[in-house]
């Protein structure tokens, strides 16, 4: 634990990439696999199932200090993060465990689970008695599920191929298993993430998926498109389906379909599983899970309510029909394609799916333009398409890893936003960079129109960021103006400010007072030249909903 | 009832019958000063009084004010009243207010650390019925620990970046932190560069017979070797300037007692965090105000409300002073963000 702390304050107390990669490197080249592995497992952003629950830690402050609950209150405030409040809270001891990272793991943390609530406290008491401050932190961190440092993914895939002398994608693609949910690393993860490449496991033999490429929002506006990207015949220009991103993996007669966090979501989608039957051995496809009906993508809301259920029923299945919409092949007969041009790939994709149609699978159909402006014009009929604009990639492009621009880059091309003006009425302050700062907002819309006596504002969506840190710290002076009253972190306000919200999808719902949920609201302008009677109305609101 | 001794006033904190300020935002005709810092000390006023160690700094800061100054237990008559200074063990010259009245005393502590820095005059408690005290870090999360752990991190930090040819910049408050800093540093490991706008007042500390290391100008070191095993001194305010950019390749700290909590040193995105404060802490502030065996305790700045309920739940009778004291960047006592006194 000693070393693992240790690492975490390197890592913590250094802005530089550099110094981070030598501060990873150093440490797994010392450390055992066993301890290598649960290092990469939180390094890489793997983070258990919290441990116990926020009113055993509340517990664990009474049993080991004299402070009032209101002073915890007002400490974890200011803080703004649970695990530190407590770590700076706790009586100071110095480090007494010589237990290694997986030991503790192992001896002291895991157990937790298995210890009934009314001991947990305690127990937990005597674990972090064993560790110095900043042992506290990150142990509490640990066990919050909130284990962060700032290091990327990448950046451990990197120090981690560079001490194997491996290629960085086969680490990339190996790690996924290793940081999987509910997955306990052992040793002998570690050691199958760097074992140097042979003939026997080049291609993964087991159903991993390849690091996902993701796509950068474009920053040029369509004037400056021919002079930024060049001409519009050299992209390869597709729908961007509002659905869930994807891989299909079909290795040894099995399937698995993996989401882009990572997640297995195989169970959830039988009839795109059946395509096991179809598919060769071999194969990794790349794509978007959508609700297709009607001969058009549905809402992403309707494919939440295919997530969210936990018994999937036929009648559901016949319901909310889902299709997976190819882009790209990854893996065909067992070779990695991802240095393979697009238009290879696409060629051999489309060969491949055209000659052996399969049930419930799509091509994404290829945008053909001769300009920017005839692109920009499909763009224009995306809303009615129900998709979220265009995406862009070039055709000589690889397939890059996360949100490399190395190999070639993808561009999404994203409608602009619904926009409407709404008024702030809660504020709860921020977590980490901006602990002290308030930047969780609630909006709200009128209930009737204008010419309406007695009408009220009815919450409809809460928004996080889109302003600068001198707009909220001016919002901050303002909020502590208006403040009415404060319920545990949330304050509410006087209502005196409109603010222009933008959302990318609306659909109905029964969960939402205003029965409305949008999709990714966030903020876009402050109004300050509107007065709170002039924001707009729910039945404004209630105008963007699909006819 | 007998009316209070210090009272609230549009002007400041208001001394009724003795007819003078203490540490007044508002230009009076009498003002006592209880140290140098811009939120304490603010132009305008007819006449000033000071402890002797404050009066360059004041002059520098004022400019051409009418200034008398006082040793710390001297004691002065005015108008019936007895007032004498005693050392705050903030800042050069940082001084506590007392005030004697009918028999009865008041202490105005100013800004006040209780750990003794080696530079500066430690923190004398003094016995008074009534203790006006700040409460900048008044929430248990604030514990510091003893200076020289502190002074070894930031010399293990430098001599690390020396050892790499990285310029190590350490930001810090221009007054008071700076010179504290300089009296830590370990001079073997490389040359001290201050820069322009904390060089005069390391001036003033030395003439004042406060010993401090050697310090240059960054343009007096040509030798490129020499710069980047350099620690660098420079106010917070530099950080967003081009004065950096001469520096190629570099390490950053800050030290501060807000650098307790990892949000703000990631807010201004620095490499290092020292927490180093020149002010009193949970466990200090609470020590300080026991040892003062005063009954009545009145908050002026920092955590007020927050300090004044828990001073009430441990038996005190404490209320709170809206003042403008903390309003300002350039001291310790305002967090980097402007946002926490609630
Ligand atoms: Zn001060
Ligand atoms: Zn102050």
């Amino acid at each position: 634990m000693r070393e693992f702390v240790e690492l975490y304050m390197q890592l913590d107390s250094t802005t530089s990439i550099l110094a981070k990669e030598r501060a990873l490197r150093i440490y797994f080249s010392t450390a055992s696999p066993a301890d290598s592995a649960w290092a990469t497992y939180f390094l890489a952003g793997g983070n258990p199932k919290r441990l116990v629950k926020t009113s055993i830690l509340r517990k664990l402050v009474n049993l080991s200090t004299t402070l009032p609950s209101w002073l915890f209150e007002e400490s974890y405030e200011s803080v703004g993060d649970l695990a530190e409040t407590i770590a700076l809270l706790l009586p100071l001891t110095p480090m007494g465990t010589t237990d290694s990272l997986h030991e503790w793991m192992k001896n002291s943390l895991l157990p937790l689970r298995v210890i009934p609530s009314e001991h947990q406290a305690e127990y937990l008491l005597s674990l972090l008695q064993k560790l110095d401050s900043t042992g506290k932190f990150v142990c509490l961190k640990i066990i919050t599920g909130s284990f962060r440092v700032g290091v990327s993914r990448l950046t451990v895939i990197k120090a981690l191929a560079a001490l194997a002398e491996i290629d960085e994608k086969i680490v990339a693609q190996r790690i996924v298993g290793l940081v999987g949910i509910n997955h306990i690393p052992t040793a002998n993860d570690f050691l199958t993430l760097i074992q140097p490449i042979d003939a026997t496991n080049n291609i993964n033999q087991t159903g991993l998926p390849f690091p996902f490429f993701l796509a950068h929002t474009i920053p040029y506006d369509v004037s400056e498109m021919p002079e930024q990207l060049g001409l519009s015949q050299d992209w390869i220009t597709e729908w961007k389906w509002d659905g869930i991103r994807a891989q299909i993996v079909k290795r040894g007669g099995e399937i698995w379909i993996w989401s882009r966090g990572e997640e297995l979501i195989t169970e959830r989608f039988p009839e795109i599983a059946n395509m096991r039957e179809h598919l060769p051995d071999g194969a990794v496809l790349d794509g978007e899970l959508v609700v297709w009906s009607n001969d058009k993508p549905q809402s992403f809301a309707m494919l939440q309510q295919r997530i969210g259920r936990l018994k999937l029923t036929s009648k559901l299945l016949k319901e909310v029909p889902v299709i997976f919409i190819a882009y790209d092949i990854l893996e065909w007969q067992g070779l990695d394609l991802r240095q393979e041009t697009l238009l290879k790939r696409k060629d051999l994709l489309n060969g491949f799916i055209n000659a052996n149609p399969i049930p419930g699978l799509k091509i994404s159909p290829i945008l053909f333009a001769d300009s920017w402006q005839k692109l920009s014009e499909y763009r224009g009929e995306s809303r009615q398409r129900g998709v979220e604009g265009l995406i862009l990639k070039h055709k000589f492009s690889q397939y890059g890893i996360g949100r490399t621009k190395e190999v070639g880059i993808w561009w999404k091309w994203k409608i602009d936003p619904f926009t409407i003006d709404a008024v702030l009425i809660y504020a709860q302050r921020g977590h980490g960079r901006r602990a002290s700062l308030y930047t969780d907002f609630t909006f709200a819309l009128w209930d009737k129109p204008k010419s309406e006596p007695d009408r009220k504002l009815l919450p409809f969506a809460k928004a996080y960021s889109g302003l600068t840190d001198a707009e909220l710290r001016e919002a901050d002076q303002l909020i502590r103006k208006s403040t009415l009253e404060r319920f545990g972190p949330v304050t509410t306000l006087e209502p005196t400010q409109v603010f222009e919200i933008g959302f990318e999808g609306i659909a109905r719902s029964k969960r939402h007072k205003s029965g409305i949920s949008v999709r990714f609201p966030r903020i876009l302008r402050w109004r300050k030249d509107k007065s709170i009677y002039e924001a707009n109305t729910l039945m404004d609101l209630q105008s963007f909903l699909p006819h | 009832m007998r009316a209070d001794i210090i009272e609230l006033r549009p002007e400041g904190l208001y001394c009724t019958a003795g007819d003078f300020y203490i540490d007044p935002w508002q230009p009076v005709p009498m003002a006592i000063i209880t140290h140098a810092h811009s939120d304490h000390a603010r132009r305008g006023c007819e006449k000033y009084l000071s402890n002797t160690l404050a009066k360059n700094v004041l002059y520098k800061r004022l400019g051409n004010i009418t200034l008398q100054t006082i040793d710390y237990g001297e004691i002065i008559r005015h108008r019936g009243v007895r007032v004498s200074l005693y050392p705050a063990g903030h800042i050069l010259g940082s001084a506590q207010v007392k005030i004697e009245y009918r028999g009865e005393t008041w202490v105005v502590s100013g800004d006040y650390k209780v750990e003794n820095d080696n530079i500066h005059q430690s923190f004398e408690p003094i016995q008074c019925d009534t203790f006006i005290t700040e409460s900048t870090f008044g929430l248990p999360i604030y514990r510091w620990q003893p200076q020289s752990v502190i002074q070894a991190q930031i010399n293990n930090w430098w001599k690390d970046n020396a050892s790499q040819n990285r310029t190590s910049i350490l930001f810090c408050y221009a007054l008071g932190k700076a010179q504290r800093l300089l009296s830590l540093l370990d001079c073997s490991i490389g040359p001290i560069v201050a820069h322009g706008a904390i060089e005069p007042i390391n001036q003033i500390y030395r003439e004042t017979g406060v010993a401090l290391p050697q310090t240059y100008m960054v343009t007096q070191i040509t030798d490129k070797v020499a710069l980047e095993k350099a620690l660098v001194l420079a106010p917070p305010s530099a950080s967003r300037t081009n004065w950096l950019k001469r520096f190629g390749h570099f390490s950053d700290a800050f030290a501060s007692g807000w650098m307790q909590i990892r949000g703000r040193r990631r807010i201004k995105s620095i490499d290092r965090g020292f927490v180093l404060s020149d002010h009193a802490d949970w466990a200090g502030l609470l020590s300080a105000i026991r040892e003062t065996n005063a009954d009545r305790i009145i908050v002026t700045h920092g955590y007020s409300e927050i300090f004044a309920r828990y001073l009430n739940e441990q038996g005190f009778d404490a209320q709170t002073f809206s003042t403008k004291f903390g309003e300002n960047h350039e001291n310790d006592d305002s967090p980097l963000d402007h946002s926490i006194e609630t």
